[in-house]
C-alpha cells in the first residue's frame, strides 16, 4: 500500500495534464473548424501566409 | 473528373459541350492557371456545378473592414460553396498570392473567410470580387452567421463535458480499486473515499451548472423538466456519499453521479452540434439573400438598415425590392408572388405604393422609400412571427411529458424507501439514505434524457443529408404528427420562375431569340436562354431597358415594343423583317417531383390542399395537375392564417409548405411548417424545415422519417421505463451497489443509443 503514496499523486499530476491540455485546445480554437482540420492535414505543400 | 461521353466543364464541373460551360469560368479557370494553384482541380471532391462565377458581390465590403494596429485592415465574410479541403485551400492561396494580404484564413464548418491585409479599406471589394470571381459566392459576415456559429453556450457545454470526462475517469479508478480490493482495510478504503470525494465533488459542482440552471429555469416557471429529476439525483447522491465517505461506510456513489453527468452533458453537445449545422446553413442561406440597396447619390450600395425614408432608391432588373416604397416612375412591372401569391406579375403607375418583397420584372426603376426598414412592412410582419413563435414555443415534447409522469414517481418511491428503512425497519438515518438515494440514482431518468436527443440527432443528421435542415427542437415531432398538409402554390408546389411553354415556334424561332436573350437578365429572357442553352450569345445586340432586345431588324421584346396588342400572360415576341412575330408564352410550372410529392404525403395518410392567392383559373390548372382536389384561390395573408386556424380548431394538425411573404403568418400558425430554401427569408424564419436542393420529394420523405423516429423516441421511453421497473426493486430492497447502478446505467444508454442508430439508415 505505501506506493499508493506516489501513485495516487502521479494518478493525479498525470489527470490534471489531460484536463489542461484540453482547456487548452479548446481557449486556442482547435475545436473550432473539425472540417477544415480534417482536410488541411492533407495539404503537404507549405501554405503561404495561412496562419 | 470529366466522365466519357458525359463533358464537363473544366472549372465548375457542371455537364458542358464545351471546355468551359460560360465565359465566367473559362476566366475563373484562366485566373486560378495564372496563380499556379491547378492542383485545385485534382483535390477537389465532387460537386458539379457549384463553383460557376455568378454576379460580383453587391455588398460594400469596404465599410466592413476593421482597421487594426499598423494599418492593417480586417474583413470577415460568408463564402458559400466552400465544400471540400481544396475549396479552402484555393481560397486561401488565391488570397495570399496578393502581395498585401497578410493572412487569410478559412473555416470550412462556418464557411467564415477572415482577411487581413495592409492598406485601404477599399481594397476589401477587390478581394472579395477575386473570391467571387474564382466561383465562390460571398456576403458580408452577418451578424445571423455570427449568431450561428459562436456558440457561447455550445462552448460552455462542450466545456463541462470535457471536465466531466475527467472527473469520471478519475472517479471510476478510484471506485475500481475500492470494488476490486476486497482486501482493503477500512483506512485505505477511507482514504480512497475521501480521494472521490475530492475529485467528485467540484467536477459535479463546475460540470453540473448547465443542468442545475436549466432545472432551476424549469423550477421557477413551475415545470418539473427532466434536468430538475437529473440534478436532484446527481446532488441527493453527491450528499449521501459525502455523509457515507464521512462516516467510513463501505461504499460511496461519486463514480455514479459523475457518470450520470457525464452522460447527459454528451447529449446535449451532440444534440447541439446537429442543430448548429442547420441553423448554420440557415443564416448562410439568409446572408446571401440580404442584398445592400442602392441609393441615388450615393457611391456605394447602402445596407439596408441604413437606408432613411425619403432616399430614392434603384431597383434593377430581377432585383428584389426591400423596402416599402411609392413608385417614382411612369410604369413598373413587378413581381408580387412574394407578397400577394399572384403568379402574373402586375404594372404598377406612377405614385402607387409597392410593398417590399416584390420583384423587378420590368426595366430598371426608381422609387423613393417611405419607411424605413426598422418600421416597414417586413419588420411589422417579423414582429408579428415572434409571437406566434412564441405560442408554438408551449408545445411539450414527447420527452418532457413522460418526465412529467416519470419523475414524480420516481421520487416518491424513493421517499418511501427512505421512510420506509429508516422509520419502519429502524436503520439509521444515514444508513437509510442509501438504498433511498440508490433508488433514485438507478431510476434516474438517464436512459429516458438520452433516449430523445439520440433520436434526434440520429434523424436530423439523416434528414440534413437529404437536403432537410431541422431548424426548431421540437419540429420532428411535431412533424410526425402532421395528420393535413397545406401547400403554397407560387414557389412552392410550383418552381417560382417562369419556363417556357410549347408554342407555334419552331426550332429555328427558339434558337435566334435565345441568342438575342442570352445578352439579357430580364426573368424573361433568362427563362429563354434556359430553354436553349446551347445557342451561343449573339454579338451586338443592344437591349431597351424593359422593353426588348435589339439586334439590327430583329427585335425580342414585349408585345407593347413590338407594337402589338397586350396579352395577359407572361411572353415575349420575336420580330424579323418579312416574318409574322412569334409568340413565346412562358408560365411557372408545377416542380418535377410536385406530383410524386403530393402521392406520397396521401401514402403517408395526410389530407392535402392547396392555398394561393393567385386567380382561381391558374390555381385549378396547378390543382389538376398535382393531383389536389382541395384548393382555395385568392387568399390573402390573412385569409391563409384563418384557414390554418379553422383546420387547427377541427383537431387537424396541420403541415403548412409555403415561400412566400404572405405565407410567413400561415406557416408561423401552423403546426409545424417547411419553406424551400429558395423562398423568402421571412418564411424560412416563420418554419421548422428549410429545403434545400429544389424539391419537395425529400420533405414526404421526411414525414415518414420523423415518423420513424417518433417510433424509436417512443421505444427507448418503454425499454428505459421497463428496465427502471426491473432494477428498481433490487435498489429499494437495497442490495443495489454501486458497481450494479453502473452497470445498468451503462447498458441501458448502450440499449438506447443503439436503437437510435437504427433511424439513420
Amino acid at each position: 500500500m505505501e506506493s499508493l503514496v506516489w501513485l495516487i499523486p502521479l494518478t493525479l499530476f498525470l489527470g490534471g495534464v489531460g484536463l489542461w491540455a484540453f482547456i487548452w485546445a479548446m481557449r486556442s480554437g482547435q475545436y473550432d473548424d473539425l472540417d477544415g482540420a480534417a482536410a488541411r492535414i492533407l495539404f503537404d505543400d507549405d501554405l503561404k501566409k495561412g496562419g | 473528373m470529366s466522365h466519357i461521353g458525359r463533358p464537363v466543364c473544366a472549372h465548375c464541373g457542371a455537364p458542358s459541350t464545351t471546355r468551359f460551360c460560360c465565359t465566367g469560368c473559362e476566366g475563373a479557370h484562366a485566373l486560378v492557371q495564372g496563380l499556379g494553384l491547378d492542383a485545385f482541380y485534382r483535390r477537389r471532391e465532387g460537386a458539379g456545378g457549384q463553383l460557376k462565377p455568378l454576379d460580383a458581390p453587391s455588398a460594400d465590403f469596404a465599410s466592413l473592414a476593421r482597421a487594426g494596429k499598423g494599418g492593417t485592415q480586417t474583413l470577415e465574410l460568408m463564402v458559400a460553396g466552400l465544400t471540400c479541403g481544396a475549396c479552402i485551400w484555393l481560397v486561401e492561396q488565391a488570397l495570399a498570392a496578393e502581395p498585401d494580404v497578410l493572412r487569410a484564413r478559412a473555416n470550412l464548418s462556418t464557411r467564415r473567410l477572415c482577411v487581413s491585409w495592409q492598406g485601404e479599406a477599399a481594397r476589401g471589394n477587390e478581394l472579395a470580387a477575386l473570391v467571387a470571381r474564382l466561383g465562390f459566392r460571398v456576403a458580408p459576415f452577418s451578424p445571423a452567421c455570427l449568431r450561428a456559429s459562436e456558440d457561447a453556450e455550445g462552448r460552455e457545454l462542450t466545456r463541462a463535458l470535457g471536465i466531466a470526462s475527467f472527473g469520471t475517469m478519475n472517479v471510476m479508478l478510484v471506485s475500481v480499486a475500492v470494488w476490486a480490493g476486497s482486501d482493503m482495510g477500512p483506512d485505505t478504503r477511507h482514504m480512497m473515499h475521501w480521494l472521490a470525494a475530492l475529485i467528485g465533488l467540484p467536477t459535479i459542482a463546475y460540470a453540473g451548472m448547465p443542468l442545475f440552471r436549466s432545472a432551476w429555469r424549469g423550477l421557477r416557471a413551475g415545470r418539473l423538466n427532466m434536468d430538475c429529476a437529473v440534478s436532484l439525483g446527481i446532488l441527493a447522491t453527491a450528499a449521501m456519499s459525502l455523509s457515507e465517505t464521512i462516516r467510513n461506510g463501505e461504499f460511496t456513489w461519486f463514480d455514479g453521479a459523475t457518470a450520470l453527468l457525464a452522460l447527459m452533458l454528451a447529449g446535449r453537445v451532440l444534440d447541439r452540434a446537429a442543430r448548429r449545422r442547420a441553423r448554420q446553413s440557415a443564416a448562410e442561406l439568409l446572408a446571401l439573400q440580404e442584398g445592400a440597396v442602392t441609393v441615388l447619390g450615393e457611391a456605394h450600395p447602402v445596407p439596408l438598415e441604413r437606408v432613411k425614408p425619403g432616399a430614392c432608391i434603384l431597383v434593377a432588373s430581377g432585383e428584389r425590392l426591400r423596402l416599402d416604397a411609392v413608385l417614382e416612375e411612369d410604369v413598373a412591372l413587378l413581381d408580387t408572388a412574394a407578397t400577394t401569391g399572384e403568379s402574373l406579375p402586375r404594372h404598377f403607375a406612377r405614385g402607387e405604393a409597392l410593398a417590399a418583397g416584390g420583384v423587378n420584372m420590368g426595366a430598371p426603376f426608381v422609387a423613393r422609400v417611405t419607411v424605413a426598414a426598422g418600421d416597414g412592412s417586413l419588420a411589422a410582419m417579423g414582429r408579428m412571427l415572434e409571437q406566434a413563435e412564441q405560442a408554438r414555443g408551449r408545445y411539450t415534447s414527447l420527452a418532457d411529458r413522460a418526465a412529467r409522469i416519470y419523475v414524480p414517481v420516481a421520487h416518491v418511491v424513493a421517499l418511501c424507501t427512505f421512510l420506509g428503512w429508516w422509520l419502519l425497519a429502524g436503520l439509521p438515518w444515514q444508513a437509510a439514505l442509501v438504498p433511498a438515494v440508490a433508488a433514485l440514482i438507478i431510476t434516474c431518468p438517464c436512459g429516458l434524457a438520452i433516449a430523445v436527443p439520440a433520436v434526434q440527432v440520429v434523424a436530423s443528421g439523416a434528414l440534413f443529408r437529404r437536403g432537410v435542415l431541422l431548424s426548431s427542437p421540437t419540429g420532428l415531432e411535431r412533424l410526425a404528427s402532421a395528420d393535413h398538409v397545406v401547400l403554397d402554390k407560387t414557389g412552392t408546389l410550383t418552381e417560382g420562375r417562369p419556363r417556357l411553354l410549347p408554342g407555334g415556334w419552331t426550332e429555328a424561332d427558339l434558337g435566334l431569340a435565345a441568342a438575342l436573350a442570352a445578352a439579357s437578365r430580364h426573368p424573361l429572357a433568362r427563362a429563354l436562354a434556359r430553354a436553349c442553352p446551347d445557342v451561343p450569345p449573339a454579338a451586338g445586340v443592344v437591349e431597351v431597358p424593359g422593353a426588348g432586345l435589339v439586334l439590327g431588324e430583329t427585335r425580342l421584346g414585349s408585345a407593347a415594343f413590338l407594337g402589338l396588342p397586350e396579352d395577359a400572360g407572361m411572353s415575349l415576341y420575336l420580330a424579323r423583317p418579312g416574318a409574322a412575330p412569334v409568340a413565346f408564352r412562358f408560365e411557372d410550372s408545377l416542380r418535377a417531383d410536385a406530383a410524386a410529392t403530393i402521392q406520397a404525403f396521401r401514402r403517408a395518410g395526410l389530407g392535402v390542399e392547396l392555398l394561393s392567392g393567385d386567380a382561381p383559373e391558374v390555381v385549378a390548372r396547378i390543382a389538376a395537375e398535382a393531383g389536389i382536389t382541395l384548393f382555395t384561390a385568392r387568399a390573402t395573408p390573412e385569409a391563409k392564417a384563418a384557414r390554418i386556424a379553422a383546420l387547427t380548431a377541427q383537431g387537424r394538425r396541420v403541415l403548412m409548405v409555403g415561400d412566400g411573404i404572405n405565407d410567413a403568418a400561415a406557416l408561423a400558425a401552423a403546426h409545424v411548417s417547411a419553406a424551400p430554401a429558395e423562398g423568402t427569408d421571412l418564411a424560412q424564419a416563420a418554419s421548422d424545415f428549410v429545403l434545400m436542393g429544389g424539391g419537395l420529394l425529400p420533405l414526404a420523405e421526411a414525414v415518414e422519417r420523423a415518423r420513424h423516429a417518433q417510433r424509436a423516441a417512443r421505444q427507448n421511453i418503454a425499454f428505459a421505463f421497463g428496465y427502471n421497473i426491473i432494477a428498481l426493486p433490487v435498489a429499494v430492497a437495497g442490495f443495489a451497489t454501486p458497481l450494479i447502478a453502473a452497470l445498468v446505467m451503462a447498458t441501458s444508454s448502450l440499449a438506447v443509443i443503439a436503437n437510435a442508430l437504427r433511424v439513420g439508415r
